[in-house]
């Protein structure tokens, strides 16, 4: 146990600021990651994996002499195809199916992604510099690199784009309406797969912003996607389906919560002070559903 | 019907023969002499996979293009069987075991890391098979009494120790406030050991002791932490990952430290990556093209490095080259033994003393190389060309030390 952040309290402003700025990125591939769980009931192993090839591309334009932060754009519109692709070879086989057959089917999608790029790209760990610069505060004692800022603010215009689309755009309302049910919709008029392939797409789309992001803010590497999916993961469990308030705000407490348990129990408990959280919060849920009177109609 | 029958029985017969001859004689095959080496050309740890891979394919080739191996009057050549452990330590067991009972392996070439050798080293020792590796350098191999092991590198507690001694005599002779950030794995948790050791030795006092996730990608905490404490030293060992995070968020955060020691930064290709803000990190190294070791096959470094640039069409980090002194290690051994027995073999490996462009190499009864220093090298920038110089020991010293680091505000 680590008492530092109590005795120097400028900390507890760092690591709240840095939690909030990861979270915001974090809450963006649970968006995703929510949306079509919610659309498709699909838990998407191989999210972080679409987040790490998204950062690729970013990396790959870096290369060729093009600014990183223009992989928000680029990477999305690749990446939107690249999940429809996917939709179309293999979720659409196990859209239908139960859910422990589509973690089955996106897991081999997950190992497959990462053995490939792997072979293309190869282990190297690899990062794309922006040269962006360094917001200091308090006198210099709190510093906020620009690329994560950068990072939360492009999060942020993604999220609220998404969530205007949704509401107003015809694809946006027949996504929804099948969200709410499937199969009144289809009777409506609503084309089930094609909206299934564009919530995919939509989802591997927001994966490729994330992974420019991450890319510019940290590092990549093919390995490197699992923890990406665990955390979205987390937050969607702690926010539910089709919340997206929630969505936002439960990545931001995750994120502020890891910074403390980091600085508090240690770096080594990073991981697991959330996991102990989700268990936690999966008791307590336990625990009201239970107190809730059920009876027969 | 019947025919094909007889034909089928024929050719499976012929099978197994052939099988079984490779087998009886697959150590030594006509002039050959067969090693055999389980290596990660797939997987995490594929880049240093290959650059193992390159390093034994180069030296193979330049020893049997300068008369190959002699033994009992006889020329022999080495060639090597490889089979890809996808950098995972089930499967590298697994293929040890076949290499040795299905291919009649009886001498082997280690695979890449510390924890894939340590799951290979227990087979190889069963069946009493003698392997040279040049990439496991955990300490943990050297304590289990194995007696067919032998590393060429120097075990990892040695990579960062020196460091402390340098800030400690920086700081003239007085002790040093200690930093350290290292990832939770076999290699990196022996660096600490070694660190703490020093620490000790020194009386110098540990500030900061944080034990990195495998998944690292943000040590922002821990940075702050340093900022907010101030230490003369700050150590991080994370591989590559750790390397190249460690540089990106303390260019980022500015944070400002005399000192700032790490490994991997030539894997992690940190100057090239990083640039200018990787200038100042010092680095522990198991080999530099500078230093001034030779032998008859590679002549010295540089004459390795312009050899090695030439054929595969990068430079050779370490790992390459210490590789190659694996081969070097066995020619040597198998003309002294003078002999295929497994044992005779072992025990000339045990005795061994010479000196190879990596450096001299000597084992201790652990088996792990007691006669060569590990180097540190400061990223040195001129300009945006920056550049590993060879800082310590003082014997191969390129540059002189740059002490304290410049703060971010004067850069």
């Amino acid at each position: 146990m680590d008492l530092l952040i109590f005795q120097v309290p400028i900390l507890m402003v760092q690591a709240s600021l840095d939690g909030i700025l990861l979270g915001i990125l974090f809450a963006l591939i649970a968006y995703g990651m929510a949306l079509q769980w919610g659309v498709m009931n699909i838990i998407n192993i191989a999210q972080g994996d679409l987040v790490i090839l998204g950062g690729y591309i970013t990396y790959f334009m870096y290369l060729s002499g093009i600014h990183p932060a223009l992989g928000v754009i680029v990477a999305p519109a690749i990446m939107y195809f690249v999940g429809v692709g996917l939709y179309k070879l293999v979720i659409n086989k196990v859209v239908d199916r139960d859910l422990f057959i589509s973690i089955l089917a996106t897991f081999g999608i997950s190992i497959l992604f990462m053995q490939l790029m792997n072979f293309a790209f190869g282990a190297d760990v690899v990062l794309a510099n922006s040269e962006f610069e360094t917001t200091m505060l308090f006198n210099n004692s709190v510093t906020l690199p620009n690329s994560k800022i950068f990072a939360a603010i492009i999060s942020i215009i993604f999220a609220i784009g998404l969530v205007v689309y949704m509401k107003k755009s015809k694809l946006g309302r027949a996504i929804r309406a099948t969200a709410q049910n499937a199969r009144a919709a289809k009777i409506l008029g609503v084309d089930t797969e094609k909206v299934y392939a564009a919530t995919f797409g939509i989802n591997a789309a927001l994966c490729g912003v994330a992974g420019a992001l991450v890319a510019i803010t940290f590092t990549i590497h093919p390995y490197m996607g699992l923890p990406y999916t665990i955390r979205s993961f987390m937050i969607v469990i702690i926010a539910g389906l089709g919340n997206l308030p929630g969505v936002a705000i439960s990545g931001m407490g995750l994120g502020v919560f890891e910074e403390f348990a980091d600085y508090i129990l240690g770096t080594e408990f990073r991981i697991g002070s959330v996991f102990m959280l989700l268990v936690l919060i999966l008791v307590y849920r336990r625990f009201k559903l239970s107190k809730k009177r059920e009876y027969l109609k | 019907m019947k025919l094909s029958k007889i034909i089928l029985s024929f050719v499976s017969a012929l099978a197994i023969l052939l099988s079984s001859s490779v087998t009886s004689f697959a150590k030594v095959v006509g002039d050959k002499i067969v090693l055999g080496s389980a290596i990660s050309l797939t997987g995490k740890y594929s880049s240093n996979g290959v650059h193992t891979q390159n390093g034994y394919n180069m030296a193979v080739d330049r020893i049997n293009s300068m008369g190959g191996v002699k033994v009992g009057g006889k020329t022999y050549k080495f060639e090597i069987i490889y089979y890809d452990d996808e950098s995972n330590p089930k499967r590298a067991a697994q293929l040890a075991e076949r290499l040795i009972k299905q291919d009649g392996v009886e001498y082997m070439l280690g695979p890449y890391s510390s924890g894939l050798t340590k799951a290979i080293a227990p087979v190889t020792e069963k069946y009493g098979v003698p392997m040279v590796e040049a990439n496991g350098a955990s300490r943990s191999l050297f304590t289990k009494g194995y007696k067919y092991l032998f590393a060429v590198l120097a075990p990892a507690n040695l990579y960062l120790d020196v460091a402390i001694d340098l800030a400690v005599e920086k700081n003239g002779g007085k002790p040093v406030s200690v930093a350290m950030a290292f990832e939770q794995d076999a290699f990196s948790q022996d660096v600490r050991l070694g660190v703490l050791e020093a620490i000790e030795r020194t009386g110098s006092k540990k500030v900061i002791d944080d034990k990195l996730p495998k998944e690292l990608n943000d040590m922002a905490a821990t940075l702050a932490k340093v900022k907010a404490v101030k230490p003369d030293v700050l150590v991080v060992s994370g591989h590559t990952k750790g390397a190249l995070t460690a540089i990106r968020q303390i260019s980022e955060m500015k944070v400002d430290v005399p000192m700032l020691a790490m490994t991997h930064c030539d894997a992690a290709k940190l100057s090239k990556q990083h640039g200018k803000n990787s200038q100042y990190a010092l680095c522990a190294s198991q080999w530099h093209k500078t230093l001034t070791y030779k032998d008859n096959f590679f002549k010295d470094g540089m004459t390795y490095d312009a050899d090695f640039t030439k054929e595969f069409g990068y430079a050779p980090p370490y790992q390459a080259a210490e590789s190659s002194a694996a081969l070097l290690v066995f020619k040597d051994a198998f003309e002294r033994a003078n002999s295929f027995d497994k044992v005779k073999l072992r025990d000339a490996l045990a005795d061994t003393n010479m000196q190879t462009f990596y450096g001299n190499i000597k084992f201790a009864p652990g088996g792990q190389n007691v006669d060569k220093p590990m180097v540190l090298f400061q990223v040195m920038c001129d300009g945006d060309k920056c550049e590993n110089k060879v800082v310590a020991p003082t014997k191969w010293a390129s540059a002189e030390l740059i002490h304290p680091i410049p703060s971010w505000s004067q850069r």
